[in-house]
């Protein structure tokens, strides 16, 4: 019962941080205390929490370094400005919101697609390999959104590879990317996805399924001996997170007006990864503390932006050595536990660690 | 308490094959059948010709000196490895074309000699992995908390804690696997592969890190576990305590190959066993 | 002859990837850990070349070796603050650390030197270049010359593990650290051992890299870093003449794609050749299959 009540307690103050921090910005949108920058960031934020979560899913909770995970928000982000701009100047459709549910299931739709796609042979490889892969495969997708030209023209759309000269109203254009997107982003919408994706991940993590994946973490040998088909799991667990990585997409692509793959670089498959490694591996409510801070921070700390990469640095190789390091780690949870006022007796066994093949 | 009943001989009877199974377990097909069994690992035969028929109830040991092949033996059992000669039948299933996830729903159960538990999970949670196939629900059943969610878990929990119970270890449920005490770790990897509701246990050196007095509990528990689930089961043990104690039919591996079979009596009286095996032991006591 | 033309570029480029890629399977074999940050150690290693060149006035032999001596410290110095501490831990705590390493080299790089590219003196490696067939096919001496060093330090490398007392301790580590630890090797001097050779062989293709594409800038090291860490995987990581072979055929096949295929598809085409490489040979051409032990 106590293991179960401190579960729901995390969980729910984990949705309980989202609501608040919504209605706050809700009151000072209302009451003009919000800067223009700012305001600008809201549905960025959204969209790396959304990241942060569903990365951390893989990461954390699947236990697979996955290092491409930008590129399935660039999917998700090109399938949702394709699908808004073909349903608005193809079909005629006006409403909005439709369209950007529309867009934001699409995006999703096609990440998890791609997802399956990738998995399929990436998750025959373990460990660096699989790292290693999963960026390859963020590079191959950000190649490939670089030489995709989209139009359209009448109720039909172009695709085309490599080739610019398509007729009706350009869409994506190769390596400058998707032009005049209508912003139909809101910062609801950011809010809702963000729970979805919450939901989404607690509910899986405290199920039979989240179980199977987490066992497959810590013990892969084990589960499988227990009846647990591996592939599945892992698999189970990287197309979730890739549906959800697509959502933020199509969602992030929505909110600018100009959009190019180049933004869906490497670099921002590591920062997400940054977002879980300092909001605590496996640790959902930290991703999202975690990601909703370090994209609020530059914008408040705009004249340390030229330190901002290289303090993130610095702070990633820190939290790794002192969560990581035998000796660091004791002395923390030393300190930890004489802050609690107490030492717990009993003690692991010296070589009882389960899952590490000898 | 279940001393006498230790002591207390199976009788045990051939069948026409040459195999020995217990009495009991005469009109039952065998749940375990491995003939001509062999892998060679580039060149190097770890296990050789190895043949084995378990009557359903019936507690067998694997004994031998280190790098004799026992683990060998068990990852063949249990498809970790590909045997590269023979076949192995569980309850008359040919496993050749099965994988590890395949022989564990088949009905073959297994704890680690290096534990594997799921160490940052709870110990309950532990065994709810173990009933994985046993209660079953769906991925979306379990995301959008569908009213079947609620049933099942219940049920899961209400099984995992009955479970527990065998080994007294119910009121840990809520600690963390990783954090138990050794011998506790060992028993927790017996409840999960419980919870896999198998027909065939296999154990490897489960009283490996025990003291004597956690030994002579697990001898009791794992004739309690054999009784009350008419399971068959096959262990490695260098205790021989433990194994003489229990077992019923022993088997004696040296270099890949079996030098002995028998009951506790034969293979104790055996000079084959003697000479590689228990001999040095007797040397060190004179 | 485009083509002939075409595979001395790949040639060469292929011979800087198999270089960096030395780097890569040589700290695998022997930490066990894939070190991203040593794409960055080529790219500081050239920033060095540069600056002795451009501001200290050296002559380039004296470039090429403070460039040597800088990314051996900084190789060695890296190990020992940031992994060493992680001997012990999940090699996903090790990568992230190695990712950070990059991150914290770039940044610094960003800080010291400025994001505004460099060019690169290319002249620093001054061979004369050849030609041939009636002047169809032009060799330039930084081609000559990488393709040369390749060959050098393969030979060098080949014959230093195989023969001297050290190389043979990297490989007993390599193999088994605690076998070797009680045979009186010590693991942590052969691991900054290997860093140091490493970062060493980072800093000259770091230099050879700059002479074939003059732009130098902080993210230079970064993509021909990941390529041939590819190359390394492609070869079988931690095997030496895997790490030539990978990196040779993953510069030919680059520029062969940019040359036949499409410019922009290249990199995608070189990492799918990797994808496809490790799913029918999941450990590389040339690495050997290691079992997990039950």
């Amino acid at each position: 019962m106590n293991a179960k009540k401190k579960r729901l307690i995390y969980n729910l103050s984990t949705y309980a941080i989202v609501v608040i921090a919504f209605a706050w910005c809700q009151f000072l949108l209302n009451n003009g205390g919000m800067t223009r920058s700012l305001k600008g960031q809201l549905v960025p934020i959204c969209c790396w929490v959304i990241m942060a979560v569903s990365l951390n899913l893989v990461v954390g909770i699947s236990g697979e370094l996955s290092l491409g995970h930008a590129g399935f928000m660039s999917v998700g982000a090109f399938t949702g400005i394709i699908l808004s701009g073909w349903l608005q100047n193809g079909m005629g459709m006006a409403d909005e919101t439709l369209r950007l549910v529309i867009a934001i299931a699409g995006g999703g739709l096609l990440a998890g697609i791609a997802g399956v796609m990738i998995g399929i042979p990436v998750l025959r490889l373990r460990g660096d390999y699989l790292a290693i892969v999963t960026l390859a495969f963020g590079e191959i997708i950000r190649n490939v959104m670089n030489c995709l030209y989209v139009s359209v023209e009448g109720r039909g759309l172009h695709i085309d590879f490599l080739n610019p000269s398509l007729p009706g109203k350009l869409l994506l254009n190769g390596p400058n990317g998707a032009v005049s997107v209508s912003k139909i982003s809101t910062f609801t919408a950011g809010f809702i996805l963000v729970m979805l994706s919450l939901f989404v991940v607690l509910n899986l993590t405290n199920s039979r399924s989240g179980r199977a994946i987490m066992a497959v973490r810590d013990a892969r040998i084990a589960a499988e001996s227990v009846g647990i088909n591996t592939t599945k799991y892992r698999m189970m667990a990287f197309v979730i997170s890739a549906v959800l990585a697509g959502m933020a997409g199509a969602l992030y692509g929505l909110n600018y007006s100009t959009l190019v793959a180049g933004k869906f670089k490497f670099d921002q498959s590591i920062n997400v990864l940054v977002f879980v490694v300092l909001g605590g591996i496996g640790n959902t409510m930290g991703a999202v503390v975690a990601a909703a801070a370090l994209t609020i921070l530059p914008e408040l700390l705009r004249e340390f932006s030229t330190y901002r990469m290289l303090v993130y640095a610095i702070v990633l190789i820190v939290v790794m050595l002192a969560t990581n390091n035998p000796l660091l780690k004791q002395w923390f949870s030393n300190m930890t536990n004489r802050a609690r006022g107490l030492v717990r007796r009993d003690k692991p066994a010296a070589d009882g660690e389960g899952g590490n093949p000898a | 308490m279940n001393e006498d009943k230790r002591r207390q001989r199976t009788k045990m009877v051939t069948y026409p094959s040459g195999a020995v199974i217990p009495e009991r377990d005469l009109g039952k097909s065998p749940v375990l059948e491995c003939s001509h069994l062999g892998i060679e690992f580039g060149g190097l035969k770890a296990v050789e010709d190895f043949n084995l028929v378990l009557g359903r109830t019936e507690i067998a040991g694997l004994i031998g000196p280190n790098g004799a092949g026992k683990t060998t033996i068990f990852n063949l059992l249990t498809k970790v490895y590909q045997p590269t000669h023979g076949s192995v039948l569980i309850d008359g299933l040919d496993t050749q074309s099965m994988t590890v996830v395949d022989v564990s729903k088949a009905g073959v159960a297994r704890t680690f000699q290096n534990i594997r538990l799921f160490g940052n999970m709870s110990v309950e949670d532990n065994v709810r992995i173990g009933l994985h196939n046993q209660i079953k629900y769906d991925m979306f059943t379990g995301i959008f908390r569908l009213p079947r969610y609620f049933s099942r878990e219940k049920q899961q929990h209400e099984k995992a804690m009955e479970l527990l119970d065998i080994f007294n270890m119910a009121d840990l449920a809520d600690a963390k696997a990783g954090s138990l005490p050794y011998g506790a770790q060992r028993r927790l990897e017996i409840v999960r592969a419980l919870a896999t509701n198998p027909k065939l246990l296999l154990l490897d050196e489960p009283a490996a890190g025990m003291n004597p007095h956690e030994t002579e509990e697990l001898m009791d528990n794992i004739l309690r576990i054999r009784d009350s689930f008419q399971i068959a089961v096959l262990l490695i043990e260098h205790d021989m305590n433990l194994v003489m104690g229990i077992c019923e039919g022993i088997c004696v591996l040296n270099f890949g190959r079996v030098i002995a079979k028998g009951t506790p009596e034969e293979i104790q009286s055996n000079p084959v066993v003697i000479e590689a095996y228990l001999g040095k032991k007797k040397e060190a006591g004179q | 002859m485009a083509f002939l033309s075409s595979l001395v570029n790949g040639l060469s480029l292929g011979s800087i990837y198999a270089i960096i890629a030395l780097g890569y399977t040589m700290v695998y074999g022997i930490a066990k850990m894939l070190n991203f940050a040593h794409g960055d150690v080529i790219m500081v290693g050239a920033y060095i070349a540069f600056c002795g060149a451009q501001y200290w006035g050296l002559p380039p032999v004296m470039c090429v070796l403070t460039a040597m001596l800088v990314c051996t410290v900084l190789g060695v110095t890296i190990e020992r603050l940031a992994y060493r501490p992680l001997r012990q831990a999940t090699s996903l705590a090790v990568l992230i650390t190695a990712i950070g390493m990059s991150y914290l080299l770039q940044n610094l790089a960003l800080q010291i030197w400025g994001a505004n590219p460099k060019s690169f003196p290319v002249d620093l490696v001054a061979l004369p270049g050849f030609t041939l067939f009636g002047g169809q096919l032009r060799i330039s001496g930084v081609t000559l010359v990488t393709v040369l060093a390749n060959i050098v330090i393969m030979a060098a490398l080949t014959f230093f593990t195989s023969r001297t007392k050290l190389g043979k301790a990297m490989r007993c580590v390599s193999e088994d650290r605690g076998a070797a630890e009680l045979m009186g090797i010590s693991v942590n001097r052969t691991i900054s051992l290997t860093f140091a050779i490493g970062s060493a062989l980072a800093a000259i293709a770091g230099v050879l890299l700059c002479s074939a594409y003059p732009t130098l800038q902080p993210t230079t090291g970064s993509m021909p870093g990941i390529k041939a860490f590819t190359a390394a995987v492609f070869g079988g990581i931690g095997s030496i003449p895997g790490a030539m072979v990978g990196g040779l055929l993953l510069g030919i096949i680059e520029i062969l794609s940019r040359a036949y295929i499409s410019t922009e598809l290249a990199d995608a085409i070189v990492f799918a050749v990797l994808i496809v490489v490790l799913l029918v040979k999941p450990t590389g051409l040339l690495g050997k299959q290691v079992r997990e032990k039950v």
